[in-house]
């Protein structure tokens, strides 16, 4: 195949791409839209597969087989709940692609000794280095959310030293592959170091921060594979690479702003550490908390006009998402008047709780972006806040010592009661006091949150 | 064409595809944003045509097979997994309930 003509089908596939993001403006098309980008993918692959010809094409086979098998059996098995740990692996094995690419071609040209010296890119080095740091980050990512390492920020002091060096360092031998000092070693040396400062990037932060880095890295491995294109004069690889660098970016953004933090804060701040003394002066002017049986509950349910849900990780955690469609069920079909209120960061990753609510069912109409819910929260009856927690606490809002100062949340005290379905008095993930709980509308109601709902389901039914 | 020539024209590629980037995604609700990350994530799968050409080179050297051969595994996965947990997804958002019971209104 020409080398036109290869480029021109590599259009098609390009616009199926954009096609593909553009339909995501809808959910009512949206899934046509990924249909149409997974056929582009199939046009690339085949163009691909002609162009590179009979070379190891059986080589190329298996190794499709074993990886694709791999993704799909995963994609098809995965939880809902467990979705942002599968999107990180996704995303770190492409990273990790884009650097063994890389690696393969600078290994390709790097001369030996004594050769003259090889025309060595800035883009093919970068590409190691980026795609070698989505790879370790998004492995620890993963880690994390799968808790096969602990959620809670990993801290330790130099900690921000020793990133800085090994960033510096990876770099500094990357600059000086490109500048002529071509020794195999400094390519060795750059993906070690990009490796070991992508997981201790990601170690020390949080979950309730992996919205962030999830779509940071997804960021990055676009650029990696950008600049991957850049080595192999791909335009595909470069557009498609790019778009995604380019979304993933302003995902980040938006998912920093709803935090009202800098994304640089979250990446470095370490948050959770800070929390200690905001919790204990929080926790001093407390008061008492009024704790409910889910009987008292579910009459205020069954005779509430408004009933919006606000879920939260623990939501996820619990599983309990059919639960909470049921109950709404039941409680739609005594007249009440039941919306869900969805904060952008409510989860561990961007839009988790739609997705869950989703697969429960929940018609997507019912799920309120958060300026539509505080509007509506004056004239609700009961917020029922199932495992939510930093996105419903007014010390954003009051407290200018508290780390989430600043945050836009949940208004759920306008409302006229507010039901908080919770393990314990632990405070949340993040570590910080609520005073929420302590607000005399409030009623906790403790236990699991899927035993708890089931037990409400219970109790409404006779009402 | 030098080779100056082609790195202007793909530089010019680049940076078009930021903004168009920019611009696709600001269009796509919060709803979808979870769907949003896993599709873009299925379509930096388009690695695997690189890890194709690199490890379809003719006469390479063994080191070349092996890193090739692992960049065509791993990017399979993203690519397939990417597009099958996206359809998944997108599969269950609904504007309306689907009717349980035939002879409900």
């Amino acid at each position: 195949m020409s080398y036109n003509l290869s480029n021109l089908l590599y259009l098609i596939s390009i616009v199926t791409f954009i096609l593909a993001l553009r339909y995501l403006s809808n959910p009512a098309h949206a899934r046509r839209g990924n249909q149409i980008g997974a056929a582009g993918m199939v046009l690339a692959i085949v163009v691909t597969w002609v162009k590179v010809g009979s070379t190891s094409w059986w080589a190329i086979a298996i190794a499709m087989l074993i990886g694709g098998g791999f993704g799909a059996v995963a994609a098809r098995k995965v939880q809902m709940t467990a979705m942002p740990q599968m999107v990180a692996l996704f995303n770190g094995v492409g990273g990790g692609a884009a650097a063994l690419i890389a690696l393969a071609e600078l290994h390709r040209v790097l001369p030996l000794a004594g050769e003259p010296k090889a025309d060595i890119s800035l883009g093919i080095v970068l590409s190691a280095l980026i795609g070698s740091i989505s790879f370790a980050g998004s492995m620890v990512a993963f880690a994390k959310l799968q808790e096969l390492i602990g959620g809670r920020p990993i801290t330790y002091s130099g900690q921000q030293f020793v990133n800085g060096a090994l960033f510096v360092g990876g770099l500094g031998c990357a600059i000086a592959l490109v500048a002529g000092v071509q020794d195999e070693w400094l390519l060795w040396v750059t993906i070690a170091a990009s490796l070991a400062f992508g997981a201790l990037f990601v170690l020390p932060i949080g979950g309730a921060d992996m919205p962030v880095v999830i779509s940071l890295l997804n960021a990055f491995t676009g650029v990696a594979v950008a600049l991957g294109g850049f080595e192999l004069e791909n335009n595909l690889l470069i557009v498609a690479g790019m778009l995604v660098g380019a979304s993933g970016t302003l995902l980040t953004l938006m998912m920093a702003r709803a935090m009202n933090r800098s994304v640089a804060n979250v990446l470095f701040g370490a948050f959770g550490q800070v929390s200690e003394a905001a919790a204990a002066v929080a926790a001093g002017d407390g008061g008492s908390v009024r704790s409910a049986t889910a009987e008292d509950v579910a009459v205020m349910l069954a005779y509430a006009h408004k009933v919006v849900f606000v879920p939260g990780y623990g939501l996820a955690v619990a599983q309990a998402q059919h639960d909470v469609r049921q109950l709404a069920d039941l409680l739609e079909s005594k007249g009440v008047e039941v919306s869900y209120a969805i904060h952008p960061v409510a989860g561990r990753m961007p839009g988790h709780m739609n997705v869950l609510l989703a697969e429960a069912n929940v018609p997507y109409p019912q799920l309120k972006e958060m300026d539509e819910a505080n509007s509506e929260f004056s004239r609700t009856d009961v917020a029922m806040v199932v495992g939510a927690n930093d996105v419903v606490n007014p010390d954003a809002r009051n407290n200018q010592g508290s780390p989430i100062y600043g945050m836009p949340i949940l208004n759920v005290d306008d409302a006229q009661t507010v039901v908080v379905l919770k393990r314990s008095m632990n405070p949340g993930f993040a570590g910080i006091e609520n005073p929420l709980f302590y607000n005399p509308k409030t009623v906790m109601l403790f236990g699991d949150a899927k035993a708890s709902i089931d037990q409400l389901i219970a109790d409404v039914k006779p009402l | 064409m030098s080779h100056n020539t082609i790195l202007v024209f793909e530089v010019t590629i680049l940076v078009l595809a930021i903004f168009l980037g920019i611009e696709v995604i600001s269009k796509v609700p919060t709803l979808l944003h979870t769907p949003l990350m896993s599709g873009t994530n299925a379509i930096h799968g388009v690695v695997i045509v690189g890890a194709m050409i690199v490890l379809g080179q003719p006469d390479k050297s063994a080191f070349t097979w092996v890193v090739g051969f692992a960049a065509v595994v791993l990017a399979a996965a993203n690519v397939v997994g990417g597009f099958v947990v996206t359809d998944r997804m997108l599969g269950m958002f609904k504007s309306r309930e689907r009717p349980k019971k035939p002879n409900e209104p």
